[in-house]
């Protein structure tokens, strides 16, 4: 995983440091983990930092690039609860911090 | 009469399985795939002069390699080509469902869409234009509702017209972008030419669509290293354009597709969708709340299962006890005594044996059913999944293990609400450890018999502590050796939640209890029958029988048989644990079910336990043992090898002798090992 999105992004923000990985400055603008995001907001999905299996398995679910991802619950340390594609999802804490999001 | 098959595949909570029971109704069998615990739900029905048989693939998001169930649902697809495959729609949440349907387009499968619980879709203000969206999908689209059968005859007859009309050309397909399909068409034509058995039987369009998907399965049976080396230059060359997998992109155009056709076809009158479900869960999943919540819901479950289903059990108890004594009343004095006792102690109590299990299996699978349907399993998953991820389980494991307290049976087949293999597997294995009730027989009998009142409490305690952390070390060792694997990260959707319906819980209740009877219940009924002729065979001459007591008689009969010359012989094995003849030939004897240890004690003792005179049974154990040898034997009794019927629930439900034997050989070799640990020190 070591690209950005294919969506164009306005350039000229600082590159940003996300769980230890340096972010190239073109792409990292304000992508930030799930995790994150406060309860009521709304946010697009960019990349999930994790293997093969769990990108498969999370695009399958509907987490494909510019998706719309709304926070029904963020209540640390309670359920993280998401909405996508119009259906409901629970997510751990890891798996949150590893959806990337703008 | 013609025959047809039909698939049904479809996401998770597509309410696929209500589908499925209103197709086929009670005609169904449930088998697992072999080798994996996967469940294999088969069924048949009739329409228009042809015989259906309906085929349950598991509930999948996709089709891609990367788990079991996904691997099954495919393969059956492709391999063994069905007629006609339904994909069972959420009709309330197309976009996400229609996703495994750009699949199965993909795969040239002859295909029927059914729009299940369209009365959802309908209350939530969603309006179809079916016949656009069936041309632009090329297939025939039928709204259902599957708990209430609604749409049945329309559904059956569309699947007729499909498998009549056969595979057809199709003009729309995922359009992947010029890249993409630039190297899909290279890989597809080396395909073509130098990989003709891929083209054979996946077809050459989709076996490239999966290589460059990095699809192991398929990459696997590519023979050429050049056709390799292709794909992976082609991966590389789209990485570097996209910064991205192909794989993900590819994703995000299938979900492409689906909008485009969605776009023209559907209408949403009503914004907001997850309003009651919302405050529900507000109160169900909420962190003070969530958790006693829970537990009082596994309470109703654990109370509905045994302390309800006491009531049946003791009815059935009572009708096989007065059925053993109206036969060895009416015996003939003196005559054929083995028979009696085959009849009575064998064939009655075998089968008697069986059929107590009954009601606490269909109350529990009532339970389930219920907690499942109405959607909030999936939220009791959630809030246990944090504990139980410590020790390698997933959430729902919490419910089997409970149900384990009560009996391993039930808890056993309770493992099914787990998707995972290796979570299911691993829960089947440690559910022994998990103290159940006929142990407590034998605690019974010892506890008030080698420790004063106020040490009593403590040591039943204890010896359900040691029962759960050895589970929990068990779990943990399990998952980082034999079942190791990656946990799979928590992400699990949250259906809606629903009233669940009677006729639904009915069949899925009844289709447990029948299924529980048919498979476990014959091997245990075996398993009986097999130690009965072992504690009676070989028979003493009549000779030293003569003259003797009713009870001298069994005591003598048992000691000369195959199980008190086995308990003789392994004697020198278990005398390092503080163990005589005595409780070998019980422990042998129990072998059938845990509970039989105390009457085999009786018997060694000429005591019948049956009686009430278990008094003197403790008296007599406590002239001969020490408190220490008692709770060893308590120890032992709880580690060591399952009951018959948890073995043969075991073999069923992970396909395999070789899991039962493994749990069966490995929990003895630990019981051995801490009651030895226990008595060495304790002796000091």
């Amino acid at each position: 995983m070591t690209g950005q999105n294919n969506v164009a992004l306005p350039a000229g923000k600082a590159a940003q440091t996300i769980q230890g990985q340096e972010r190239s400055p073109a792409g990292g603008i304000q992508v930030k983990p799930l995790s994150k995001v406060d309860t009521g907001e709304t946010v697009r999905f960019v990349r999930v930092d994790a293997g093969r299996g769990l990108n498969s398995r999370l695009a399958a679910m509907g987490f494909v690039p510019n998706t719309a991802i709304t926070v029904v619950s963020n209540n640390h340390p309670g359920p993280f609860v998401i909405i996508v594609k119009d259906a409901k999802m629970m997510l751990g804490r890891g798996v949150a911090h590893k959806i990337m999001v703008k | 009469m013609e025959q047809i098959t039909i698939a049904l595949a479809g996401n998770p909570n597509s309410g696929k399985s209500s589908l499925f029971n209103s197709l086929t109704g009670a005609r169904q069998h449930v088998a697992n795939y072999p080798g994996v615990t996967v469940e294999r739900k088969e069924g048949y029905c009739r329409h228009k002069g042809y015989e259906i048989k309906v085929v349950d693939l598991p509930g999948t998001y996709s089709l891609t390699a990367y788990s079991a169930e996904e691997l099954i649902a495919r393969r059956y697809i492709l391999e063994e080509g069905p007629d006609v495959v339904v994909d069972v729609v959420d009709a309330s949440n197309i976009e996400r469902n229609l996703y495994l349907g750009t699949q199965l387009i993909e795969m040239d499968a002859p295909l029927v869409f059914a729009f299940n619980m369209s009365d959802l879709a309908k209350q939530r203000g969603l309006e179809f234009n079916l016949e656009q969206l069936s041309r632009l999908l090329e297939a025939r689209i039928v709204p259902t509702v599957g708990n209430k059968g609604e749409g049945r005859i329309a559904l059956l007859d569309a699947v007729i017209a499909a498998a009549q009309q056969g595979r057809i050309k199709r003009v729309h397909t995922v359009q992947y972008g010029g890249e993409i399909e630039e190297e899909r068409a290279k890989i597809e034509k080396a395909i073509v030419e130098r990989e003709p058995q891929l083209a054979e039987k996946y077809g050459a369009r989709w076996s490239a669509i999966k290589l460059i998907e990095h699809d192991e399965e398929i990459l696997e049976q590519v023979q050429h290293q050049e056709i390799r080396d292709l794909v992976s230059t082609s991966i590389a060359h789209l990485r570097s354009i996209f910064h991205d997998e192909p794989e993900i992109i590819m994703a995000d155009r299938r979900y492409g597709f689906i909008s485009g056709a969605c776009q023209e076809t559907i209408k949403s009158s009503v914004e907001l969708r997850h309003d009651i479900s919302d405050s529900i869960d507000a109160i169900v999943t909420n962190r003070v709340l969530g958790l006693p919540i829970f537990l009082g819901l596994m309470y109703v479950t654990f109370f509905l299962t045994f302390t309800v289903g006491k009531y049946p059990m003791y009815g059935l108890e009572m009708l096989f006890s007065w059925l053993a004594a109206t036969v060895s009343g009416h015996w003939p004095i003196d005559h054929a005594l083995w028979l009696r006792s085959l009849l009575v102690d064998g064939i009655i109590s075998g089968v008697g044996g069986v059929l107590v299990f009954l009601p606490n299996i269909l109350l529990l699978f009532l339970a389930i059913a219920l907690l499942e349907d109405s959607g909030y399993m999936a939220r009791a998953a959630f809030v246990m999944d944090r504990t139980m991820h410590r020790i390698g389980l997933h959430g729902k494991s919490f419910i089997p293990m409970l149900i384990g307290f009560g009996c391993s049976v039930p808890a056993i087949m309770a493992t099914r609400i787990l998707e995972n293999r290796r979570d299911r597997l691993t829960t089947i294995l440690v559910i022994p450890l998990m103290s159940c009730g006929a142990r407590l027989t034998v605690y019974a009998l010892f506890i008030p018999a080698f420790f004063p009142p106020h040490w009593q409490g403590p040591v039943l305690w204890i010896l359900y502590v040691v029962g759960i952390l050895l589970g929990v070390l068990c779990a943990k060792l399990l998952r980082m050796t034999l079942l190791k694997g990656e946990t799979l990260p928590f992400v699990m959707e949250l259906p809606p939640y629903r009233m669940p319906t009677s006729k639904a819980v009915f069949v899925h209740t009844c289709q447990r209890g029948w299924m529980y009877l048919r498979k476990a219940g014959t091997i245990i009924l075996g398993a009986s029958i097999v130690l009965w002729a072992a504690a009676n065979f070989p028979r003493p001459s009549r000779q030293t029988l003569a003259g003797l007591s009713e009870q001298a008689v069994r005591q003598q009969v048992l000691q000369y048989s195959l199980v008190g010359r086995v308990g003789r012989a392994i004697e020198p094995v278990i005398r390092p644990l503080g163990f005589d003849w005595k409780i070998g030939t019980a422990l042998i004897g129990a072998i059938p079910a845990k509970e039989l240890f105390v009457s085999q004690m009786g018997i060694i003792y000429a005591v019948g336990a049956e009686d009430q005179s278990t008094s003197s049974l403790a008296d007599r154990l406590r002239a001969d043992y020490t408190p220490l040898v008692g709770f060893c034997v308590m120890l032992f009794v709880l580690i060591s090898a399952p009951c018959a019927a948890t073995a043969a629930m075991t073999r069923q439900e992970s396909g395999s002798w070789r899991w039962a034997a493994f749990q069966y050989v490995s929990l003895t070799i630990l019981a051995y090992g801490i009651t030895l640990l226990v008595f060495q020190i304790g002796r000091i």
